[in-house]
């Protein structure tokens, strides 16, 4: 066989091996395990660990010592680490390859950002220290501030948030209190139809009405239906620029402008800022409120239950409204401002500490490592990257709007139509191919989306062999051989699952087989 | 017994002063496997347009969009243990709802069955 470049790789040729018929004693396949679940390696019968009985001991819990077994699996200290060593190698991540997951921006997260973060006079700190001990701490905390402002173009900014979509909480909270210091009492917001779920989600937890706006057949906002949709009771509206088709909405202005006119606020959904930092400023779109994903645009870890952060700019006629703490600086140094001076008008605190300070520290040295001009970089490369994969397949798959895109490009399934092949098995069969698939039925405006986003970390070379692989199950596709779809991924640790049935009838309790 | 049919793919079948509601055949396609149906409770009232129901597939969550207006008086429990009924027999068994029909004027701004085959036939 021979590797990518065409070097010879291996001995043995794998296609004259039998395949389904080669069943090992263990289930392993060679150095691939077969992974059990912890139950099934260890045993609630046993222990990892011996401690020694304690003698002369005194139960002080009264009557309320636990009698039943607790039910953990004993493991000792290799099988516990071996086995999560094993699960770990079967996770696909952005260090192991191109993960193109549209509405994501899964990008590189540069190991200065982690050098940084690791630095003892910011990992080791507590939020209860004195401040005189950790100036330096709220000095980083001030200066990405001052960034993101500058970068956004806006005055004001909450750093509390810890994820998107608690940023957008924020943004919807502060409008609120806007809207309550005016005395009104609005019950609607505004979102596209290719929103993001979390925009209906937010609004409806702030006590809002969702009314749905449909997109144009070019994918943008349908401009007159936004505007036949605004009256005294819609109290915002949540856009996200560029939209999750991919595209720029080149009417912001001018429904920034109708929001405002009948006394409304615009929320813009920042997820994806990456495709315009360094080149347009939100605040001059007329933006009164945006979220800003640090783990997007400036490439702190995604996810895996990592912690998030989502600062939330604000315009002048929301400033008074951002939430408790904040860091000012004086002749004395910098201080936390946590609680509420009489007279504010806070909406109050989102978060029981400062926000995530790992992630604002990351950010701030993918900021400082980048430069105003490396930054801008960032959205031309994000951009240029999506462009090239989009004119790379257009001939080959359906794009739904036509080019040129913003950091994404969108395509829908009318390439496989009559194939028998769904987006679903499409997908899977890039499993087979060694990659993570793109997003998939999302957005919800075009049939059986799949929103590819390469961002600005690959290569043209990693690019190129992407591209080969979707066109060569393209070709495949429509040479009618189903086969290699419908039953895929083949070559994963685990075969197709059977999804509805695990949506259906989800098993979230081990039980110990009779 | 007449069937009516909504641009949202719901159909009402109306017998009497009342009428039974539930997705199209076309719609269940569609949405792929569905995992999950939330109906409305008995005794609400919604306006033609509200929000009624919800249906989870695989693929995604979507509303379900009152095609008239009246107060809910049967709900199809079946579909709590067994949501595959309406990719089964979306027409019949599946059917989500009874409702009274408050005014019955808005059936006439529903497609009769030819009509919302045509209108499918226009989506393809």
């Amino acid at each position: 066989m021979l590797n990518k470049q065409g070097r010879q790789t291996d001995i043995v040729n794998l296609t004259e091996l039998p395949q389904d018929s080669f069943a090992t004693h263990s289930g392993n396949r060679g150095l691939e395990q077969d992974e059990l679940l912890i139950y099934e390696i260890g045993d609630t019968e046993r222990t990892g660990v011996d401690l020694e009985e304690v003698e002369n001991f005194e139960n002080r819990l009264g009557g309320i010592t636990r009698e039943d077994k607790i039910g953990l699996a004993g493991l000792s200290e290799p099988e516990t680490m071996r086995h999560y060593t094993r699960l770990s190698r079967m996770n696909y991540a952005i260090d192991m390859g191109l993960y193109p997951l549209g509405s994501c921006t899964m990008k590189h997260n540069p190991r200065i950002n982690e050098k940084v973060a690791r630095l003892p006079g910011l990992a080791d700190i507590h939020p209860l220290q004195p401040m005189s001990t950790v100036q330096g701490a709220l000095e980083a905390m001030d200066k990405l501030a001052h960034w993101l402002k500058t970068l956004t173009g806006m005055p004001a900014i909450a750093m509390s948030p810890k994820a998107g979509a608690h940023g957008e909480l924020c943004g919807l909270m502060a409008i609120r209190a806007a809207l309550d210091k005016r005395g009104e009492n609005r019950s609607i917001v505004l979102a596209p139809e290719s929103a993001h779920g979390t925009n209906p989600a937010t609004a409806t937890l702030c006590g809002y009405k969702v009314k749905s706006i449909p997109a144009t057949e070019n994918g943008h906002v349908d401009l007159e239906a936004l505007k036949e949709a605004l009256g005294p009771d819609v109290a915002a509206i949540m856009l996200t620029n560029p939209n999750t088709c991919g595209l720029f909405e080149r009417d912001v202005i001018e429904i920034a402008d109708a929001v405002h006119d009948i006394g409304g606020y615009f929320y813009c959904d920042g997820a994806n800022f990456n495709a315009i930092v360094g080149k347009v400023r939100p605040g001059d779109l007329g933006v009164d409120a945006m979220h800003i994903n640090l783990h997007k645009t400036f490439s702190t870890p995604h996810g895996g239950g990592g912690p998030g952060a989502g600062p939330v700019v604000l315009s002048e006629a929301l400033a008074p409204f951002a939430p408790v703490p904040y860091v000012v600086h004086s002749k004395q140094g910098f201080a936390l401002v946590e609680h509420m001076e009489d007279g504010s008008d806070s909406f109050g605190r989102m978060t029981a500490f400062h926000g995530q300070m790992g992630m604002n520290i990351r950010a701030l040295a993918f900021m400082m490592s980048h430069g105003s001009d490396g930054l801008a970089r960032v959205a031309e490369d994000s951009v240029l990257n999506a462009n090239y994969v989009m004119a790379s397949l257009q001939d080959d798959m359906t794009v739904s709007y036509p080019g040129p895109c913003m950091h994404e490009c969108l395509f829908d399934d009318r390439f496989l139509n009559g194939s028998g092949i769904a987006t679903l098995d499409f997908a899977k069969a890039m499993i087979d191919e060694g990659y993570h698939p793109m997003t998939m039925y999302f957005p919800l405006v075009v049939h059986g989306a799949m929103l590819i986003e390469p961002t600005e970390s690959e290569s043209k070379q990693s690019l190129d062999q992407f591209i080969g692989s979707l066109r060569h199950l393209v070709a495949e596709a429509k040479a009618g051989n189903t086969e290699l779809f419908s039953g895929a991924p083949y070559l994963a640790p685990l075969r197709r699952l059977d999804e509805t049935l695990a949506a259906r009838k989800p098993v979230l309790r081990w039980t110990k087989p009779e | 017994m007449t069937t009516y049919y909504s641009e949202e793919h719901e159909w009402i079948t109306v017998e009497g002063d009342s009428g039974t509601v539930g997705i199209t055949d076309y719609a269940q396609n569609a949405l792929g496997d569905i995992v999950f149906v939330e109906v409305p409770e008995v005794g609400n009232s919604y306006d033609k347009g509200d929000e009624i129901a919800v249906v989870e597939s695989v693929k995604a969550a979507s509303e379900i969009y009152a095609p008239i207006s009246g107060e809910v008086i049967a709900v199809n429990d079946a579909l709590e243990d067994e949501p595959a009924l309406v990719n089964a027999q979306a027409e019949t068994d599946g059917w989500f709802y009874k409702v009274t029909i408050s005014d019955a004027d808005e059936l006439k701004e529903l497609m009769d069955a030819d009509g919302y085959k045509a209108f499918t036939a226009g989506l393809e």
